[in-house]
């Protein structure tokens, strides 16, 4: 009965697709469009006519441009990159990695492919294609404007490539350290089941909803001054804490970590305690059990966690720009103060470029971690 | 587990949070009881310029601050009191203010200002965040299996970003003749200039949040949607009830808590809004309270940072983090009980 019951009627059903098409729309057009005009010259970019944006005519002008041949043969790149790691690699990690270091098998195979991918994208197919173009008459000539111009003086004249350096010591940092102070402090929450636990999970939410430039006020004259409280302890060479990513990387493990131990704990209530109860019985000490009973399953939670104090690092703003030297920033600061002090549109593109790449490297962790993300994101409110 | 085997565990995790939150909460908190300033003395200084059969001299007093022997400016920290928080609340200027019936009066105060957009902000998008967020999942829960996965990879989309860069996106679409902007203008028939006054700019902060956390709201949403009984459901239809019914009374009742979850969050992080002002760059127009304590902490064109300034808006920004605690820990405590 439900079947014939539960059947919407064709009007609701086209509405509510409708409402769904338009949704996907919305999340995806502003990401979507700013990718399209980080590849045209400014005058296109800023074009009022979405039709020039697209097609960009003036870029076209400029002699750049993608052909047709160009296009397939970019998109059947990509085509058989993704469909060549989705299919061998997982076995190509699982046959070569030693047993215990599977994550450091994915993560060799990951940085590989990605550099080979850009290899072969950036270096081997623009040669290829220069050398056809010209052989194929109307089908090899330029019909979408296009260029990478911008893209080049974001990563070398500007130097991101150092941004993007602090960006990479200061997540990884994050990641490592917050996963392995929070997996101990979690699991440790999630068995005791004292008052005390309870009152330490409060705090810890009282902490979580604290603004982050109340944290930030109160390190900077410290930071700032450290070479000074430090010398008695460290003598001639105690370092200013301003300005060093390894302060960085403390500050934002602490400020994550209230949210790593609330996820952490309620992941590992959901491992059954007899498991490391019969480690116990059988004569294991709490760590060992740990080690060689709750390790080999934890690994769903925390690299759901992982995720999300990934993506804390990644997204800082307030933190790295208060305690970071203005001339060695990671990625995020320095393009707001790309923004803020360019002026022309040429700069603007080239601020929207900079834009783009950041986002890249989140646009293939969803594609990679999606189930992850939506199973952590759900974790803790349908559970309480 | 014994409290040795437990502070093991949690000893780490304990120290890192003692020594980064609690630590500089403390600090901030005496620190905006102090002042630290440069010593400045007075010096008479003659100034002589050559002249004709005499030199003309002038003398005037100049106030320059003094010079250690290392050659450092020697500064000197004193005890205000709540001098500090006056001159953030500026609470003289305020009452003249409202004595003289003067919104405009009371928004060129920059603590007032940013109450204002920081509560307002708040409190707009958290019913929109919710509503569309619901109907996001409803939608999402509607549509054939096959298209979930891929419009799910959509949604998260916004979430996920760099809320900066977000905010920038957003930005592009609109600024000077963005793409929107002209649509609008060709839609209006009328010429818009969107950052040219407040009200605008927060408009289209509003719709930057709510595109930001929707997803966050619907994905919870949308996994709430799947432990709905569906037998209460069935006899719902038996009893012959319209759709807009069995949604009121049988789906949102049961998504409630999950509500609550999503409206707690928005709340907290929504009070935090710090990014939109950056993303924007609107603090020309509109600021929020967590902007106006990292603008005290950025170094002036002197190179000072007035810190005491930016600990007592700090301090001031808690009260109202505060107030929006409580009765979540008054739940978690009944949920404690409870269990």
């Amino acid at each position: 009965m439900t079947s014939r019951a539960m059947r919407q009627p064709v009007s609701l059903r086209l509405a509510s697709n409708a409402f769904l098409a338009f949704w996907c729309l919305i999340a995806a057009f502003p990401i979507a469009w700013i990718t399209v005009m980080s590849f045209k010259s400014p005058v296109d970019a800023f074009d009022s006519n979405p039709l020039n944006v697209i097609f960009g005519p003036a870029t076209r002008n400029d002699g750049t441009g993608w052909s047709i041949l160009d296009i397939v043969l970019g998109l059947a790149v990509i085509f058989f990159a993704i469909r060549l790691s989705a299919r061998h690699v997982p076995a190509l990690v699982e046959s070569y990695s030693p047993r215990g270091w599977t994550v450091l098998g994915w993560i060799i195979a990951g940085l590989s492919v990605g550099l080979s991918f850009l290899v072969v994208f950036f270096g081997i197919l623009p040669v290829v294609t220069d050398v056809i173009n010209p052989l194929l008459g109307p089908l090899g000539r330029d019909v979408i404007g296009a260029t990478t111009e911008h893209y080049r003086t974001v990563w070398i004249d500007r130097g991101f490539t150092q941004n993007f350096q602090n960006s990479l010591i200061v997540t990884a940092g994050v990641v490592t350290i917050s996963l392995t102070v929070g997996t101990l402090a979690g699991y440790g929450l999630a068995r005791s089941g004292s008052t005390l636990a309870f009152w330490i999970l409060i705090v810890a939410l009282i902490f979580r909803a604290l603004p982050h430039s109340v944290l930030v006020a109160g390190y900077l004259p410290v930071f700032i001054n450290s070479a000074e409280w430090l010398s008695p302890i460290l003598g001639e060479n105690a370092p200013t804490l301003y300005g060093k990513p390894a302060a960085v990387i403390a500050v934002l493990v602490a400020i994550n970590q209230p949210f790593t131990i609330w996820m952490l704990r309620s992941f590992f209530a959901n491992i059954p305690a007899d498991l490391d109860e019969a480690a116990r019985v059988d004569g294991c000490s709490h760590f060992k059990a740990f080690r060689l009973v709750i390790m080999p399953v934890m690994w769903p939670g925390v690299i759901t966690t992982g995720l999300f104090s990934f993506l804390l690092a990644y997204n800082d703003f307030l933190v790295t720009s208060l305690l970071l030297d203005a001339s060695n920033q990671t990625m995020v600061p320095a393009i707001a103060g790309m923004f803020n002090r360019e002026t022309t549109t040429t700069d603007q593109v080239v601020a929207v470029a900079a834009a783009v790449s950041i986002t890249a490297p989140l646009l293939l962790l969803v594609m990679v971690f999606q189930r992850q993300i939506v199973s952590g994101l759900t974790a803790g409110a349908v559970k309480g | 587990m014994n409290f040795k085997t437990f502070a093991v565990f949690v000893g780490p995790s304990i120290f890192l949070m003692l020594l980064f939150i609690a630590f500089p909460l403390f600090t901030v908190f005496s620190q905006s009881f102090y002042v630290t300033q440069p010593i400045y003395e007075q010096v008479e200084v003659e100034n002589c310029t050559p002249g004709f059969l005499t030199q003309t001299c002038t003398t005037e007093i100049q106030t320059i601050p003094l010079i250690g022997d290392d050659g450092d400016i020697i500064t000197q920290t004193e005890f205000v009191g709540l001098q500090s928080y006056r001159n953030v609340l500026e609470m003289e200027r305020f009452w003249a203010a409202i004595e003289d019936w003067s919104w405009a009066g009371i928004q060129s105060i920059d603590f007032w200002k940013a109450l204002r957009f920081t509560l307002m902000f708040t409190l707009v998008t958290l019913p929109l965040v919710v509503g569309v967020g619901l109907a996001i999942a409803l939608v999402i829960n509607n549509a054939t299996k096959a298209i979930r996965g891929p419009v799910i990879f959509l949604s998260l989309l916004p979430f996920i970003i760099t809320p900066v860069i977000g905010a920038l996106s957003i930005n592009w679409l609109f600024r000077g003749d963005g793409i929107l902007t002209a649509g609008l203008e060709w839609w209006l028939e009328r010429d818009l200039a969107l950052f040219a006054q407040a009200w605008t700019i927060e408009l289209m902060m509003m719709f930057y949040r709510v595109w930001h956390v929707a997803p966050f709201a619907a994905i919870i949403f949308y996994a709430g949607l799947q432990t709905v009984n569906q037998d209460s459901l069935e006899s719902a239809v038996i009893d012959g009830a319209s759709r807009w019914q069995r949604l009121r009374l049988i789906i949102i009742p049961h998504l409630m808590p999950l509500i609550v979850f999503v409206a707690m969050i928005h709340l907290m992080d929504t009070y935090r809004t710090f990014e939109e002002i950056v993303g924007f760059r609107s603090q020309g127009y509109v600021i929020s309270l967590q902007w106006l304590t990292y603008d005290f902490l950025q170094p002036d064109e002197a190179g000072n940072r007035s810190i005491s300034r930016a600990s007592a808006s700090a301090m001031l920004t808690m009260i109202g983090i505060a107030v929006l605690l409580v009765p979540l820990l008054r739940r978690t405590w009944r949920d404690h009980k409870g269990a």
